[in-house]
């Protein structure tokens, strides 16, 4: 029990470490834009069809879901609303950040893991090419900046799957769906999703890269770091959400 | 310096000292001493696990020593501040034993990328000729845009080579070239060790335990064992011993080759 809680908050210091490093080499490092680029492009662009398909059935699924509910007094007309606060809300920054953490967080892992047994990560090192600055601060800026495109893509694709299931049952018309689902929402809602989104991103990549930037020797490492990376992500995320949920209830 | 000789006419590029590394338990090097002359082709010899890697490792700073003193090109490495060890690093090449290639990068991109970073003046134009020169002094200009993962192995190696070669060092440290590769390719690569010497005036570290790569490379040779360097000498010399541990060495790499 004791050498547990030990290994655990030695992990924790190496992680503060990893990211007070990470912040040190973003204003001393030059920025490798190229790789930033490549890196937004495979997350973004490579993760939206996935994103898409998950925001779109997410939000399908729980208009279904809520429409008996609603029915019991006669406010099915209020669906349009509830879909909208919850998945601007809660579901498309969770919901992403769940699929980003498991597509990209384990990719990422297993990258730099692999990178780490092969040497290719010493090789940068003894070449004098600052591997922590192409490896860790691309990826860790590409998920964090990428993460709030995805989370509002998310939330687009939930209406629209919010709004042809209501379609089908309650014959709204697609501007009327728009009126009342952006009525129930403001500014805050917005900026707490986009904040959420970023904070969920960078979560994302600081754990992901950590853990393969330092993974054992070993082919095993590998593996274990693609896990780790997608595990304690997942459950940081979670944490975070529960604390963001109450600092934004105290602007609401 | 208590088994090394006296060597006053030639420039000492590497200078160790009381060298001790353990991992846990494990003494890897205990209290090694070592000099490397300007412009020799130095071999380390010894068994697997001897220490020999982590040599080459403690000396390019990857690893720090637990004591003792490491001196290359003038400066104390375990001293040295990051932007300093950088500096100190672009003038040691560092072939690693599985060639370390970047498997997402061409050839091309492999050479350019240390290029690029520590001379970032220079126009695609110039790192493109550059790259070229060199791929084509380890005769492997047609691979140029290939993946790694399609390169053979004594290929991966020559490029390896070649990428640390980009940057002109005046070192270079060779972590087993001819492992894993079969006779005539470990004698190409053996004859491109010598031609990198004559070609870039390097000083190289060649850590083997292959004993054709080491007649047909080294100048000095010297053996590890136990953690300390036991015997120094030529390749004739070294193996003139009554050293039942040397003798067994030499007799079971002798085998093998006839075998």
């Amino acid at each position: 029990m004791k050498a547990a809680l030990a290994s655990f908050f030695s992990i924790l210091a190496n992680i503060y470490w990893f990211t007070i490093q990470f912040f040190k080499e973003v204003f001393t490092a030059r920025f490798e834009s190229r790789e930033f680029v490549k890196q937004c492009h495979q997350i973004g662009v490579g993760s939206l069809a996935l994103i898409g398909l998950t925001g779109f059935i997410t939000g399908f699924v729980f208009t279904n879901q809520s429409r008996p509910s609603l029915a019991n007094f006669g406010a099915t007309s209020w669906l349009p609303s509830l879909v909208s606060i919850a998945v601007v809300r809660a579901l498309s920054s969770l919901v992403t950040a769940l699929i980003i953490s498991g597509k990209v967080g384990s990719q990422i892992g297993a990258e730099l893991g692999s990178m780490r047994v092969t040497e290719q990560i010493e090789a940068m090192e003894v070449s004098a090419s600052n591997p922590f600055n192409f490896l860790v601060v691309t990826r860790v800026f590409a998920t964090t900046l990428m993460m709030p495109v995805l989370s509002l893509y998310t939330a687009l694709m939930g209406l629209l799957g919010g709004y042809l299931n209501i379609h089908q049952n309650e014959l709204i018309s697609f501007a009327s769906f728009m009126d009342k689902s952006f009525n129930a929402i403001n500014m805050t809602d917005l900026a707490a999703l986009i904040f959420r989104a970023l904070v969920f991103g960078f979560t994302i990549g600081i754990i992901s890269c950590y853990q393969g930037y330092h993974a054992s020797k070993g082919t095993e490492s590998v593996g274990i770091a693609a896990n780790r990376s997608v595990v304690i992500s997942m459950f940081l995320i979670f944490l975070e959400e529960l604390l963001i949920v109450h600092v934004f209830k105290m602007f609401r | 310096m208590s088994d090394q000789p006296e060597d006053s006419n030639r420039k000492v590029l590497i200078r160790i000292q009381h060298l001790n590394k353990s991992f846990g338990s494990l003494k890897v090097l205990e209290n090694a001493n070592l000099e490397v002359f300007q412009g020799e082709n130095l071999i380390v010899l010894g068994k697997s696990g001897a220490g020999k890697s982590v040599l080459i490792k403690l000396i390019i700073g990857l690893l720090r020593p637990d004591s003792g003193i490491i001196n290359v090109l003038g400066q104390q490495i375990d001293q040295l501040k990051p932007k300093q060890l950088q500096q100190l690093r672009l003038k040691i090449g560092f072939s690693f034993q599985n060639s370390a290639l970047y498997d997402s990068m061409t050839v091309r991109e492999n050479l350019a990328f240390p290029l690029v970073r520590n001379h970032r003046h220079l126009k695609p134009r110039e790192v493109n000729a550059q790259v070229e020169r060199v791929l084509e002094s380890v005769g492997l200009l047609p691979l140029i845009d290939q993946m790694p993962a399609s390169l053979s192995g004594g290929q991966k190696k020559r490029v390896g080579i070649a990428r640390t070669l980009i940057l002109r060092p005046e070192i270079m440290l060779y972590d087993e070239p001819t492992s894993g590769l079969d006779p005539i390719t470990s004698m190409e690569i053996n004859s491109l060790i010598n031609r990198v010497r004559e070609r870039f005036n390097t000083t190289s570290i060649v850590i083997t335990h292959d004993l054709v790569c080491a007649k047909e490379v080294g100048d000095r040779v010297i053996m590890l064992l136990d953690g300390k360097f036991e015997k120094q000498g030529t390749f004739e010399e070294i193996f003139d011993t009554d050293d039942d541990r040397i003798k067994s060495f030499y007799n079971y790499n002798f085998l093998q080759s006839k075998l």
